[in-house]
């Protein structure tokens, strides 16, 4: 017997929302925390100490850049690739997903030569207080691009066949995913600059 | 309106706006890079790339992640995350360093 997840594809009565939004909301509500758990690290280190070296100084600004602009592009490509569903439009939705994919390779490929060229010259999370952390929060921040990168394959893959028998569950599912992606581009807005600026 | 009820038309419409918030977007990345080249005092700096940070973070949130048009129980999740995030920033500036040298 399967029982059926009540206000997935439709509002709830009460929130107005369909309980997986409410879901996703929550879950980025979790991830918060965790994130700020480490924002609270990194001002708790950099006050315990009179000198913090520059990021400008020790990290790659240039690759950091580009890394700031592919995430952003593809916070438009998700959102596009939302907006060609509720256009009933398919191919345009996977152009704007296989755009979306390819820039989060291209943002991993990135982060893997700035990782690589810090391993070359022997530094690494325990070199000092500031890689470690710089360390642990790109990586998770990594680690996050990666859960995308599967979440939004999937959904273009085998997930995409839901579009045939239940389109607006799926635009929703859509939707559910680009929030979680936008939240990633959320976080690496805020660690580009306190990390490598400032 | 939240954003599972927009007719095809209002879609549309947010199309145009999302390249335009991209184009901030660029806009804003530049200017935190621009600042970082000034080499500002550090409180300056700081208050000053937050503050675009945030910008960009708001433009994301209220128009991408279509908060600008949501319905009150996310507002609420939200509003309580914030709470509880800014307590979490808040905390280090509690902690007495000098507990080292005694």
């Amino acid at each position: 017997m399967s029982v059926q997840i009540p206000y997935i594809d439709e509002p709830h009565p009460v929130t107005g929302v369909t309980n997986a939004k409410l879901g996703v909301w929550l879950f980025l509500a979790s991830e918060v925390m965790l994130f700020g758990a480490l924002f609270s690290a990194l001002i708790t280190l950099r006050l315990g100490v009179n000198d913090w070296p520059h990021g400008y100084d020790i990290l790659n600004v240039p690759l950091a850049t580009l890394n700031t602009v592919v995430l952003i592009f593809s916070s438009v490509t998700v959102v596009m690739a939302w907006a060609s569903l509720k256009m009933q439009n398919l191919s345009r939705f996977r152009t704007y997903m296989v755009l979306t994919i390819l820039c989060s390779f291209i943002f991993l490929a990135v982060k893997a030569v700035e990782y690589g060229h810090k391993f070359e010259h022997g530094i690494s999370p325990a070199t000092s207080n500031f890689y470690a952390i710089y360390f642990v929060i790109t990586g998770l921040h990594g680690l996050h691009i990666i859960g995308g990168i599967i979440v939004n394959a999937y959904l273009l893959g085998p997930g995409s066949r839901m579009w045939k028998t239940q389109p607006e569950r799926f635009t929703g599912r859509i939707e559910c995913a680009g929030l979680y992606w936008h939240f990633v581009d959320l976080v690496w807005i805020f660690l580009f600059p306190i990390l490598y600026l400032l | 309106m939240a954003s599972g009820h927009m007719s095809v038309e209002e879609v549309k419409k947010h199309t145009r706006i999302y390249w335009v918030i991209f184009s901030s977007l660029l806009l804003l990345t530049g200017v935190t890079v621009g600042i970082s080249y000034i080499h500002l005092p550090f409180t300056y700096a700081v208050i000053l790339a937050l503050v675009v940070a945030s910008t960009k973070a708001s433009l994301v949130a209220l128009y991408f992640m279509h908060l600008i048009s949501e319905k009150a129980v996310i507002y609420f999740t939200l509003a309580l995350t914030a709470f509880f995030f800014v307590f979490l920033i808040i905390i280090p500036w509690f902690i007495p360093w000098d507990f080292a040298t005694h």
